[in-house]
């Protein structure tokens, strides 16, 4: 049966790997390509690379990058941050890149999404997006709202409303990373999760708040999530993705041993 | 040297990464005279089926393909490359396709949310019988997938790999004489695909 992904993601500044706590005070983890080689030989099903100044600084992608990480691991990996057009779409997809992500792009500019879909495939095109818990009802009904630079500004657009279109444009997957829940360690966002996993027929992958293999299960039992994203938890040497699959098997997930 | 074929149907850097990584020389390539000269052939693809059969066909390579594989030279068709060699795909409307393989490409039936179309991670491969492509892969184990059609020989006596999604137990790897093919990326199923892609550069195309 196809089975439950676990994807690690690796947040890159200055070309080092980082981890911050609800996206701020960041500290150097290590080099990109070697976590992500040592990630792929423990078994992780996917990986996902976030350029997180790539926008700020006003530049592409680390291309090099991405081409050293092809070189090396030989599983599907998203990248995401500095994708501002169909041209770095297709730069980041021809360094060997599986999918690129696109967020705050996206918000500016939807019909970015449509097009990178028809001109690459859906398979390729993932939305990244940072729900927050809001009191502006009016406008966001589901009681979520999307924010920009990781909930540092408020776009007033409504979670549930802002993943079905996405959905019409063509996206291949949705990341629902819970701004409330981001590097808390404490679960994922449940109730977010499933609203979104219930509404859209396209992949749908929970990040934000993984801290132990009992909340991966919370996640896949309570929402039809296909997938989670994990990050300090690994980048600490608290878990090993060995450790985390046999966990999530003996717990009745299933996941690729 | 290996000849992966470009017909515009998606990314092949992964491919030819892949097939580097396993120690064989590679080149992508549309030129026939190339490919003619090529000692085995990769025929790889994303995309719809309709569009790569388009391609195929303004390429000059729809024919092209059908005599290199008369011709017993090794063959390995991935994903879209192994719905083409079929004789009719749903997608696009009834794509009339290469008909190398009796049988057709259907459509998966979604049952959102539990069941989602696209089949997209990893799932199992039960491998049917012997084959030299398989050789040192453990049964059931997992291969990287993404489509939403999945190929309906009309022979089993063509499969050599099964697996099942959306209610279907589809036959993910095909067999015939010089021919393989896989529904799964080789190129992404990490140390098993690296696997079958290493047997297939030593292959000498017979069963």
């Amino acid at each position: 049966m196809l089975t439950k992904r676990i994807i690690p993601c690796l947040d890159i500044r200055d070309k080092k790997v980082t981890k911050g706590v609800k996206f701020k005070n960041n500290v150097i983890l290590g080099d990109p390509v070697e976590m992500a080689i040592k990630y792929y030989e423990a078994g992780c099903d996917e990986l996902v690379f976030y350029d997180i100044t790539a926008s700020a600084e006003g530049r592409p992608i680390d291309i090099d990058m991405v081409k050293a990480v092809a070189a090396n691991i030989y599983i599907p990996f998203a990248v995401g941050g500095g994708i501002s057009s169909l041209k770095d779409m297709e730069m980041a997809l021809l360094a060997g890149a599986e999918k690129v992500s696109v967020n705050s792009l996206a918000i500016s500019n939807p019909s970015i999404i449509g097009e990178g879909s028809k001109a690459f495939g859906a398979q390729c095109i993932v939305l990244g997006m940072d729900p927050i818990k809001t009191k502006n009802l009016g406008k966001c009904p589901s009681g979520y709202e999307i924010t920009r630079r990781g909930g540092r500004e408020f776009t007033g657009i409504d979670a549930l409303e802002w993943v079905k279109r996405a959905e019409d444009l063509g996206v291949g997957e949705i990341v629902v990373n819970s701004v409330d829940a981001d590097g808390t360690r404490q679960g994922c966002e449940l109730e977010l999760t499933k609203m979104i996993s219930e509404n859209v027929n396209v992949p749908v992958v929970a990040s934000g708040g993984v801290g132990c293999s009992q909340h991966m299960v919370d996640v896949f039992t309570y929402s039809h999530a296909d997938a989670v994203i994990i990050a300090g938890m690994i980048h600490t040497g608290d878990y090993t993705i060995e450790q985390i699959k046999a966990e999530l098997s003996a717990m009745g997930v299933a996941v690729r041993l | 040297m290996i000849a992966i074929i470009d017909y515009k149907a998606g990314n092949l850097t992964s491919v030819k990464l892949a097939v580097k990584k396993v120690g064989a020389e590679a080149v992508i390539t549309s030129d026939p005279i190339v490919i003619k000269s090529a000692e085995r052939i990769i025929f790889p693809g994303v995309g719809a089926a309709g569009a790569a059969m388009d391609n195929l066909r303004a390429l000059g390579l729809d024919s092209l393909v059908k005599e290199e594989i008369a011709s017993g030279k090794p063959f390995l068709g991935i994903c879209v490359g192994l719905q083409v060699l079929f004789e009719m795909s749903e997608e696009d409307g009834d794509t009339e396709c290469l008909g190398i393989v009796p049988g057709q490409v259907k459509l998966f039936k979604a049952a959102p949310p539990e069941t989602k179309v696209p089949q997209m991670g990893w799932n199992s491969v039960n491998f049917i019988g012997e084959h030299p492509l398989i050789e040192g892969v453990r049964n059931n184990s997992y291969f990287y997938f993404v489509h939403s059609y999945y190929p309906a020989p009309s022979d089993s006596s063509y499969t050599l790999g099964e697996t099942t999604y959306a209610d279907v137990t589809f036959s993910s790897m095909i067999f015939k004489d010089n021919l393989v093919a896989s529904q799964f990326h080789l190129e992404k199923s990490g140390k098993v695909g690296l696997k079958i892609l290493e047997n297939f550069c030593k292959w000498d195309g017979k069963c």
